[in-house]
């Protein structure tokens, strides 16, 4: 089969490998008919994340038809139609039973190098580094599901995929990154970067109540997107204006009740503070580059919350631990719950409460997903968002 | 997130079982008290030796060129005040560490050095041959010393902490209830499920058990094991029988998580290095992370215990190149560290199946 696989730092190819086959009684093998391209990915794909190895098929947003199914799986059958969460949670252990799928103790199978890293080890992911599992990814024609009486959404005929298949990780990362922000009436939401994960935050935090939501980007066309489609109420280009004071301004000079991170290691941003994290980031003697979070820490009102749903990898410099301890602030942050939201959110597509594919700007063929990566990567063509489509 | 396991590691001589089992009662390590004593006395004073001598050649280096006989030039200087940094480095070394033989080979290492850059010295038309013959004398002298300090030291170390075994601590909470863990554990039959290195334990009829395990180099190890202890849903002890090959005993406590969080299973291994014919191959069984090993066992445990079975990755089942490569393309080469248990050869993965 065809597959998207990971071959150095910025260098993806689709290579002829074999077939996934059953592993364990509960898996499930997907033909994909649809996966995508997350801007998590372009970490992989720019070599911010270890134990990636050659070879490495990437890929954790995807959704297809099951055409196999081990002998532990009976809410499945083949013919199905199911969005598969990124996350691989097992729905026995503490954690899943708390609804904290993400942090599932028994899906990663090298928990120790996980643990090594970061203390204790969160669930496995598809595609996502062998510190993360080593699961082989769904930008492929096929894709091994494990604990798949857990994880897949089965979807009703009426809906496309391109509606559904964000359901696999932005659509619910940006809800849990609004969720996290206790919305109450009244309250003024910033969202720190406008890509597809931001575009789903602000829709959210819409969705929940927020009144206003301010857009923080340095693409025109991604703000547009953000005002237009997404919901937001103003938008800041931050190599315009000052990202600080214009918060200030459009707050009465409280700062925003929120503040999501939607932007994670790769960050932006201009003078002196950004040119010393991208040297250290260079130098690799800092493996994340902090900026969009520093800003939200710094902009949050007196007592707000931060939520951080950007990916971060390691370690930061020069975090304002002052601000978050003298001004009383919350810092929220995870990798989503997936499980948990996919039918509340299933439910709010089918009653037409959004369409998420309105982040979709290009939609390739499988075999071409290195030149998908390449135009998202350089926000080539105004590009937001790639599906691939694999059948 | 729950606790997911915790593990320590230790090589050490005779203490009991019991005392271990407290220590992680107590939360503490395994930390060895250092008895003062006529070796490490004399380290320190080499040490200190090493301080003042390569003080002087960082502050001084003119005086220590011209006691050596060489001509104080600036690369000269430059030299004597980088062997001076070294100098010092081992002196501190010495003083603080708890291994001073160590630092006190490395000693003998810079010995060496300052022999060869003195008889450079000697051969240069321009050098003062008396002087510079003297310093070697007294260099020759020091290295004598600190070879059979170091060695003095070595001794005495082993003499404190026999390192005649390995004693690993580990422990994970598994989310069912105490009766149910205890049960399975107690089926000694299950371990080779979840234990990387086990290959089966078979239950004989005159109540003891036979283990099979892999060892390095594919060298399999065979032994008989009696359960010493067995209070149910409390704890199991077992002890290898006369004539095995790695004398081992082992014990596991089982308790109530705070809460109604399940059961915290806390395992103590103990691997008899000296006593048995294969006891130093075992070690490198372990690699060098013994500890990492006893929590990977446990991982696995609690996954076949809470979702049925092992999980595999296809990075677990197949290593490098393409993960979703099939057994027959990539049969061999299985990550020692990675999570999935070897299977037997020409086994399936049924085989590994474990019934709830």
């Amino acid at each position: 089969m065809k597959a998207n696989c990971w071959i150095k730092k910025k260098s993806v190819e689709v290579q002829d490998v074999p077939e996934p086959k059953i592993l364990n009684a509960r898996d499930a093998i997907i033909r994909v008919t649809t996966t995508a391209i997350c801007g998590s990915d372009l970490h992989l794909y720019n070599g911010f994340v270890p134990t990636m190895e050659r070879g490495d098929i990437l890929g954790h947003e995807f959704m297809g038809e099951v055409v196999e199914v081990g002998p532990g799986v009976t809410n499945l059958q083949v013919g199905d139609r199911v969005v598969v969460p990124f996350p691989i949670a097992c729905g026995s252990c503490l954690a899943c039973q708390d609804g904290n799928f993400s942090l599932c103790e028994n899906s990663n199978p090298n928990a120790w190098m996980a643990s090594a890293m970061w203390g204790h080890s969160p669930c496995g992911i598809f595609g996502y580094s062998h510190m993360l599992g080593g699961f082989a990814g769904g930008q492929a024609e096929y894709a091994r599901v494990p604990f798949a009486d857990v994880g897949p959404l089965k979807i009703p005929s009426g809906l496309t995929d391109e509606q559904v298949i964000f359901l696999s990780d932005i659509f619910p990362t940006g809800y849990m990154g609004a969720e996290m922000c206790n919305i109450k009436q009244g309250d003024v939401i910033a969202v720190w970067g406008a890509g597809p994960v931001g575009q789903f935050a602000i829709a959210s935090a819409r969705m929940l109540g927020a009144e206003r939501v301010i857009a923080i980007d340095r693409f025109p066309y991604r703000l547009r997107m953000a005002t237009e489609r997404a919901g937001a109420t103003e938008t800041i280009n931050y190599e315009q204006d000052d990202v600080q004071e214009m918060l200030n301004a459009l707050t009465g000079g409280r700062g925003p009740d929120a503040c999501i991170d939607a932007v994670g290691l790769e960050a932006h941003g201009h003078g002196p503070m950004f040119a010393y994290d991208r040297a250290k980031q260079a130098l690799m003697l800092q493996p994340d580059r902090p900026t969009a979070l520093r800003q939200a820490i710094q902009a949050c009102k007196n007592g707000g919350i931060v939520s951080i749903i950007g990916v971060y990898g390691g370690f930061i410099d020069k975090f304002p631990m002052g601000a978050v301890v003298n001004r009383s602030l919350t810092i929220r942050a995870g990798q989503c719950h997936v499980h948990r939201y996919l039918r509340p959110l299933l439910q709010r597509i089918e009653t037409g409460q959004i369409d998420p594919s309105f982040v979709i700007t290009h939609r390739l063929p499988l075999s071409e997903a290195a030149r998908g990566f390449e135009m998202f990567m350089n926000k080539v063509d105004e590009c937001e968002k790639v599906v691939l489509k694999a059948a | 997130m729950q606790t997911q396991g915790m593990s320590e590691t230790s090589v050490e001589g005779g203490s009991s079982m019991d005392s271990a089992m407290d220590r992680i009662e107590n939360g503490h390590g395994a930390g060895l008290a250092q008895r003062q004593n006529r070796a490490v006395r004399r380290a320190r004073t080499l040490g200190w030796f090493s301080l003042a001598l390569g003080a002087t050649e960082l502050l001084a280096p003119y005086v220590i060129a011209k006691i050596s006989g060489a001509r104080p030039r600036r690369q000269t200087l430059t030299a004597l005040r980088l062997l001076g940094l070294r100098e010092m480095a081992s002196g501190v070394g010495i003083l603080s560490n708890r291994r001073p033989d160590l630092w006190l080979y490395g000693r003998v290492a810079g010995d060496a050095m300052d022999l060869a850059l003195l008889g450079k010295t000697l051969i240069s038309p321009r050098s003062e041959q008396t002087r510079t013959l003297a310093s070697i004398a007294s260099v020759l002298g020091l290295t004598a010393l600190d070879v059979a300090s170091a060695i003095e030291c070595t001794r005495e170390q082993r003499g404190m902490a026999e390192p005649e075994g390995i004693h690993v601590l580990s422990a994970i909470t598994v989310n069912r209830p105490r009766e149910e863990v205890y049960r399975f554990w107690r089926d000694l039959e299950n371990l080779p499920t979840f234990m990387a290195h086990l290959e089966s334990v078979t239950t004989l009829p005159n109540g003891r058990s036979k283990w099979v395990a892999r060892g390095p180099l594919g060298i399999w190890v065979e032994w008989e094991a009696e359960v010493v202890a067995d209070q149910p849903n409390e704890n199991i002890a077992w002890r290898s029988c006369e004539g095995a090959d790695v004398p081992n005993q082992g014990s596991v406590r089982f308790l109530d998580a705070p809460g109604g969080r399940g059961t915290e299973v806390r395992v103590e291994l103990r691997y008899d290095l000296m006593g048995g014919a294969l006891g130093a191959g075992v070690a490198k069984l372990f690699g060098a992370e013994p500890g990492q090993e006893i929590a990977g066992d446990l991982r696995r445990f609690k996954q076949v215990i809470e979702t049925g079975e092992v999980l595999h990755s296809d990075a677990s089942v197949h290593r490098h190149r393409h993960p979703a490569r099939t057994d027959e393309s990539s049969a061999r080469g299985r990550s020692r560290a990675g999570a999935s248990r070897p299977r037997r050869r020409g086994s399936s993965n049924k085989g590994k199946q474990v019934a709830r």
